[in-house]
């Protein structure tokens, strides 16, 4: 419960009771709880408690390790470059010293929205006042044969990672399926290892979904030359192995690729099901209002798990990134300690492949018209995406200032003088202006 | 450790000891110092760990690469002691930097 302030109760007999009271009038007094302890139930705890907060906050958090990044588990990490430590959020006491409790290894199986109860899978139960969904997302899973082989893998968790860099090495042959953003870092770090690899993907190029041909094009011919190996329009059949061990995927056309290790990188599923159990309306990801609340007052969501409002936009989506993260963690945080509604933010990625610096902005819904700036040949470009002459969404290859102004573009939404955001020689300043 | 002095756009200070080897922006994002969100975890691609280094320290600090300057290039309110605390690496002669952060990360 919200603790109002009465007349009598602000006049009472301590000054300091009064000060504290005034200061706490819009935080709750009971516990927060949040159940996940990613990228996002470790940002928000930390914020919770950098924007003020005293009540006692609880992380209960499925993996047994405390919140880390998963963005370099495909890239710096997956090829020796940063090692374990540097993945962590915080630093190893940071939760105790901001006495935010970690209850690790433990699933909250359960709300009670009455009673106002989590319910674990240990069997103990905590009463929150205000609880924070950060569960994130799962990866898809392929219902096919095979499956449950050794050897085929998703990439998502630290363990994953560490499963899927033992098999790596050279002259290793690993086989990714679905040509998305991880499934390319993978390939890409796997050729760092020596390792062989093949992306097998049902579209007619990589990253269909979510980039434009050109972007998909300029990539595949960047592995390509790099070693990596393309299947396109394949369709997985199965994955063969000997002895419980994965040794290769059967494509539909009856082909074999040979493979010591195989990572599915189909897309992800939000874990939704707490919510959705508990009577809160999900659709692909728990709904959120722009405060990241749910449709019960005291429940609020965060990160992947999500189905959000995007101002610029004007229309919901679920989104998967830190950026995303962080944004939504800012907004529940202020929201619970009564600060002011943080501005909206134009959402953004990125990836590292090879020597590739690409950074993305916006999200390209019902564009009418492409524009690109730079040269693909060159390794320096950026694709505009853009409806009505404004534009909604940029991909930059090793171009800052594209990625940059196109942020800012996209939030001012006012019509761009094509010929000048085509024109190289004209500064991405200037276009701005 | 080595000491990194963070002062905030309101002149809150934060007196952090960062393992060598860890950037600017790592000692303040793993000890919850507000102002500094490192979106990207260091890879050079959001420019949201902006901070000014002190004049005392502009040297020792290094000269930013070129994308770098490029991601610069367009923050707020950019100063020639501008860097992203993603590209500094602390090391022992970095004992006792001080970093400014700029109001729009306030
Ligand atoms: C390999 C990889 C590379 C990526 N690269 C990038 C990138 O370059 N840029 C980018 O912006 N994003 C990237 N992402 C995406 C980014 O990591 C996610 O958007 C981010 O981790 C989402 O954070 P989250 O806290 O919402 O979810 P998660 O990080 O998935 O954390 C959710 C946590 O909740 C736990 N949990 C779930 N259910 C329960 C339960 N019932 N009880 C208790 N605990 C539960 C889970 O075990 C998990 O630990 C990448 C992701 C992966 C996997």
């Amino acid at each position: 419960m919200l603790c109002k302030l009465s007349p009598t109760g602000a006049a009472g007999p301590s000054g300091k009771l009064l000060e504290q009271s005034e200061k706490s009038v819009s935080a709750p007094r009971n516990p927060v709880v949040v159940v996940g302890a990613g990228h996002a139930g470790g940002t928000v705890a930390a914020l919770l408690r950098q924007y003020g907060l005293t009540e006692p906050i609880t992380i209960v958090g499925e993996e047994t390790i405390a919140p880390y990044q998963r963005p370099p588990l495909s890239k710096a990490w997956l090829k020796g470059e940063v090692d374990a430590d540097d993945l962590m959020l915080k630093a190893s006491d940071f939760y105790r010293e901001n006495e935010i409790a970690l209850k690790l290894g433990v699933r909250a199986v359960r709300i009670d929205r009455d009673a106002k109860r989590v319910h674990l899978n240990d069997g103990e139960e905590i009463a929150y006042d205000t609880l924070i969904l950060a569960t994130g997302s799962r990866a898809r899973q392929l219902a096919i044969p095979g499956v449950a082989l050794d050897g085929v893998q998703a990439l998502r968790s630290i363990a994953d990672a560490e499963q899927l860099k033992s098999k790596l090495g050279k002259g290793k042959r690993l086989a990714v399926v679905g040509g998305g953003y991880i499934g390319l870092e993978a390939a890409a770090s796997a050729r760092a290892l020596g390792a062989e690899a093949v992306v097998v993907e049902l579209q007619d190029r990589v990253l269909a979904r979510v980039a434009c041909e050109a972007l998909s094009t300029f990539l595949q011919n960047y592995h390509r030359a790099r070693g990596v190996i393309f299947e396109l329009n394949a369709s997985v059949a199965a994955f063969e192995g000997e002895a419980g061990r994965v040794t290769g995927v059967r494509l539909a056309d009856g082909r074999l690729i040979d493979a010591d290790i195989v990572l599915v990188g189909v897309g992800a599923i939000p874990n939704d099901d707490l919510a959705r159990n508990a009577g809160i309306p999900c659709r692909d990801g728990v709904i959120v209002d722009g405060d990241a609340r749910t449709s019960d007052p005291s429940i609020f969501a965060i990160g992947d798990v999500t189905q959000r409002p995007l101002a610029v936009y004007d229309r919901m989506h679920r989104l998967e990134s830190v950026a995303n993260v962080l944004e939504q963690a800012k907004q529940a945080a202020c929201a619970i300690a009564g600060r002011p509604t943080p501005p909206h933010e134009v959402t953004w990625n990125w990836s590292d492949q090879y020597d590739l610096k690409l950074q993305m902005a916006g999200v390209a819904f019902d564009t009418d018209e492409i524009l690109i700036r730079g040269d693909p040949a060159a390794a320096g470009f950026a694709v505009f995406h853009l409806r009505g002459g404004r534009v909604q969404a940029v991909e930059a290859i090793n171009a800052p200032p594209e990625f940059m102004m196109g942020r800012q573009l996209i939030a001012a939404q006012r019509p761009i003088a094509r010929e000048r955001l085509s024109n190289p020689a004209v500064s991405m300043k200037d276009v701005g202006a | 450790m080595t000491k990194v002095v963070y002062v905030e756009y309101d002149g809150s200070e934060h007196v952090i000891d960062v393992k060598p080897g860890y950037s600017v922006m790592e000692g303040a994002v793993k000890n919850n110092v507000p102002g500094i969100d490192g979106d990207c975890g260091g890879a050079c691609a959001c420019a949201t760990c902006h901070v000014y280094v002190d004049e005392a320290w502009v040297q020792r600090a290094g000269v930013p690469t070129s994308m770098e300057e490029a991601m610069l290039e367009f923050a707020e309110n950019v100063e020639p002691n501008s860097r992203l605390a993603c590209q500094i690496k602390v090391t022992d002669t970095l004992d006792g930097l001080i970093v400014r952060l700029p109001e729009s990360q306030h």
